[in-house]
């Protein structure tokens, strides 16, 4: 067979070879810097401290991490094997499974990956200082957040691409599988919840913001009407056309904020949910190549322009820390963006860039079924969340430059600010920070909007430190343009995941419902489409409206939610691994997973548990109803609430979260319980038990492993070529 | 062309990873079989449409 010089290449099976010289040098090198970026970065204290040295210390333990762990992990521990055809070159249907170049892949992987959860969690978790988040961020993709993303490729890879759920059932259990169905639906809804919060947070108030988003789904219909009637098929020119489009509705945003239509387009939060929840469900139901698909174009080459420009910037720019290595919020945890202390609610806060369950589902979804060689989930899998965890780490570098004075007004809630500049100052002196009313109205004027106080989510204060950044890398005087060009960019790829997490929980919901009531799942009926968007859309509308009325601010009681149910799913993604890496009979490398996985659930459930049972009112749920309860029923009124009607508002809604916590918790156990009877159950029996895992079937496809084809790969490939058109050219 | 080589072929390559990476390649593999077979190849638009139609039928994955 032609496929046997891959075979050594990729399988390991050839003798240790002595390195070359310049390859040790060149490792050892990475790793010197490293070890001197990461030695600045924790010895530094009081002076004055380059951000660059964050940006070091990724990039190096990213590069050996990749080099050797990963490498580590294909070979020894998943033992890839290119000599065996993958889903999409035994089922290659033009469809689902299609042969895709690496790099192809791996650019449709990483846009399915990142979205704003990489850009909000670090921006938060800057309240604990920039070390915590640093080093969470790094370790916790090295060791958790690929290792997770690249195992779950591997495994339902070889399984025909099934989904996390159904690999869930089959080789847990019936119970483990629904439980874990039952916590992919809610925890979706969690998500799709808070990312329209962080979007309603990002554009209350803002006119110029407002604009520019609206103008976003004509220029999306324009598009997609281009793409399908005008010039079929010419993506790159309409999204050319797009982006073109959107920079002028950026610019143009500018100039309406004085007008009429700037006071018209001056909504308060509750229009927002109400204009966010009929787009969400009209978008969920429009046909795709209508809104949906040219819309997803437009996000993605934002997406990775932005990230681009923000590398470069930073580079020219060189920021200074501003930001403590930890904050004495990180001791204490009584910290104003969120509650809790350093553990466990820094590793909470950052879930995406770090480790983010719901890559899970990506990497059992379409992924697998379009890899050309098992070798490539190394690249595209844990690659492509390092390339995550570097969009974590800029961001977390642009909220730890900026004035720390401006990060708390902006990030504490409205209750605790008060919303007007001299009372936030106010506020932010009695932390301890150093800042003005006329410091606090400046820095809202240099980026021309009405006000900066209370803006919380996440995404204005990333808005403003990329706006810093660029403004500081490329002079002149834009910040305005670059805070909106920013606030633009992030809003546009949270409406991208809020309509295709709208479309995805409508297709869980018709499947689910179809196993009952036939008619329902078939997602050609229209009735059925429409019942299940508009429940999902209600779903997450519901929870959404409950966290912008919230009078101790959204984020704040739900961040932390959305962040534990990310995780939980990671723990069920981990566990999955764990069990299959035991019944493969590879228990000696079950530490692979298994490690990150009891990380995960000591932190997922320590936090679970502070948020249901602690007698913090500040933390616990529970703790936090029962003292409004007293409050109201002894007739007073507690800040930050204003009537009675605030007050049963905070008794209801602390209620829901604490219940939706505690059944997460649950169902996370019920999985774990389960996977630790089959875990057992597979130890007693000798060398293995059977899995669902394909029968293998030779490949007769030659590619190259990593992202550069070496020598030997090329002349393999050139070889089978040669031998492929032999056997064509003598069968005509 | 001296200078333009190293250029001209990062043109290529950017283009050719835009191509494939948006779909917009699959006309041309498409265009490629049917001259290999000999089928006459059917329009572009009509092409385009099938291809949205399996889209539709397809979830978009995108995570937060």
């Amino acid at each position: 067979m032609s496929t046997t010089a891959t075979v050594e290449t990729a399988g390991g099976t050839t003798g240790r070879r002595r390195p070359p010289l310049r390859s040790v040098l060149i490792w050892t090198a990475v790793a010197a810097v490293g070890a001197v970026a990461w030695t600045v970065l924790a010895l530094a204290r009081g002076e004055t401290v380059s951000a660059l040295w964050i940006l070091f210390a990724a990039l190096c333990s990213y590069a050996i991490a990749y080099r050797f762990y990963s490498r580590w992990i294909a070979r020894r521990v998943l033992r890839v094997d290119d000599s065996r055809a993958t889903p999409a070159e035994r089922n290659a249907d033009g469809r689902d499974y299609d042969i895709t170049d690496r790099r192809v892949l791996f650019g449709h992987h990483f846009a399915a990956i990142a979205g704003a959860g990489p850009l909000v969690g670090p921006v938060l978790a800057a309240q604990m200082g920039y070390l915590p988040g640093t080093i969470w961020i790094i370790v916790g993709v090295i060791f958790a957040g690929a290792v997770q993303d690249m195992t779950v490729l591997f495994f339902s890879m070889r399984r025909n691409g099934k989904s996390l759920g159904q690999m869930v059932r089959e080789e847990i259990g019936l119970v483990g599988g629904i439980a874990a169905l039952i916590a992919v639906f809610a925890i979706m809804i969690i998500i799709l919840a808070v990312l329209a919060l962080i979007v309603v947070n990002a554009l209350a108030e803002s006119p110029w913001g407002v604009f520019s988003i609206a103008l976003t789904i004509p220029i999306a219909l324009f598009m997609g009407i281009y793409l399908r009637v005008l010039r079929p098929g010419r993506v790159l020119e309409a999204t050319g056309i797009g982006v073109a489009l959107l920079l002028a509705a950026v610019i143009g945003g500018g100039y309406v904020e004085d007008t009429p239509l700037g006071d018209a387009l001056t909504l308060s939060k509750e229009w927002l949910v109400l204009a966010l929840v009929v787009y969400g469900f009209v978008a969920s139901v429009l046909p795709v190549w209508l809104l949906l698909t040219p819309r997803d174009y437009l996000s993605t080459f934002m997406k990775v322009g932005v990230i681009v420009l923000l590398a470069i910037g930073l580079l020219l720019a060189r920021p200074v820390l501003a930001a403590d290595a930890v904050t004495d919020f990180a001791k204490e945890g009584n910290g104003p963006v969120f509650a809790g202390s350093l553990f466990p609610f820094v590793f909470i806060t950052i879930a995406c860039g770090a480790l983010s369950g719901f890559h899970a589902l990506i990497s059992s979804g379409t992924t697998p079924k379009m890899l050309a060689k098992e070798s490539h989930v190394r690249l595209i899998g844990y690659g492509g969340m390092l390339m995550e965890s570097f969009v974590a780490i800029s961001a977390l570098i642009a909220a730890v430059v900026i004035d720390q004075g401006l990060y708390y007004a902006m990030n504490a809630p409205a209750g605790a600010t008060g919303g007007t500049a001299e009372t936030a100052a106010t506020f932010v002196q009695g932390l301890g920070f150093d800042t003005s009313a006329e410091d606090l109205a400046a820095a809202a004027a240099a980026v021309q909007e009405p006000s900066l106080i209370s803006r919380t989510g996440g995404a204005p204060t990333l808005a403003v430190g990329i706006s810093n950044i660029l403004t500081d890398a490329f002079g002149g005087s834009l910040a305005a343009f670059w805070y909106h060009f920013a606030i633009m960019f992030e809003a546009l790829f949270i409406l991208t995941a809020v309509d295709a997490g709208t479309r995805v929980g409508r297709f869980m919901l018709q499947d689910t419902v179809g196993n009952v009531w036939k008619r329902f799942g078939d997602l050609t009926w229209r009735p059925g489409n429409v019942i299940a968007s508009a429940v999902v859309v209600a779903l997450w509308g519901s929870i959404l409206y409950l966290g912008v009325t919230d009078p101790l601010g959204g984020v704040n009681q739900l961040f932390p939610l959305f962040g534990i149910a990310n995780q939980l799913l990671a723990a069920i993604a981990l566990l999955l691994v764990t069990v299959l890496l035991v019944k493969h009979g590879r228990a000696r490398y079950a530490w692979v997973s298994g490690i990150p996985l009891v990380w995960d659930l000591v932190v997922t459930m320590t936090a679970s548990y502070q948020k249901v049972f602690s007698d913090d009112p500040a933390v616990g749920y529970f703790a936090q109803r029962e003292r409004y309860a007293d409050a109201r029923d002894a007739g007073e009124v507690l800040a930050p609430a204003q009537d009675v009607g605030q007050m049963d508002q905070v008794i209801r809604n602390s209620t829901l979260n604490g219940v939706l916590q505690a059944v997460f918790a649950v169902l996370v156990l019920v999985v774990a319980v389960h996977a630790v009877v089959v875990v057992v159950r597979a130890l007693r029996t000798r060398g293995g038990v059977p899995t669902t895992e394909e029968p293998p079937v030779p490949s007769n496809l030659v590619e190259p492993a990593g992202l550069f084809a070496t020598a030997e790969e090329k002349r393999a490939m050139a070889r089978h070529d040669a031998e492929q058109r032999e056997l064509t050219g003598s069968r005509s | 062309m001296t200078t333009a080589g190293p250029l001209t072929r990062a043109w290529r390559g950017v283009r050719w990873y835009l191509r494939e990476w948006s779909g917009e390649a699959r006309w041309d593999d498409y265009l490629a079989e049917c001259a290999e077979h000999g089928h006459p190849p059917m329009s572009r638009r009509e092409f385009e449409r099938i291809r949205s139609a399996v889209a539709e039928r397809r979830a978009v994955d995108r995570c937060c």
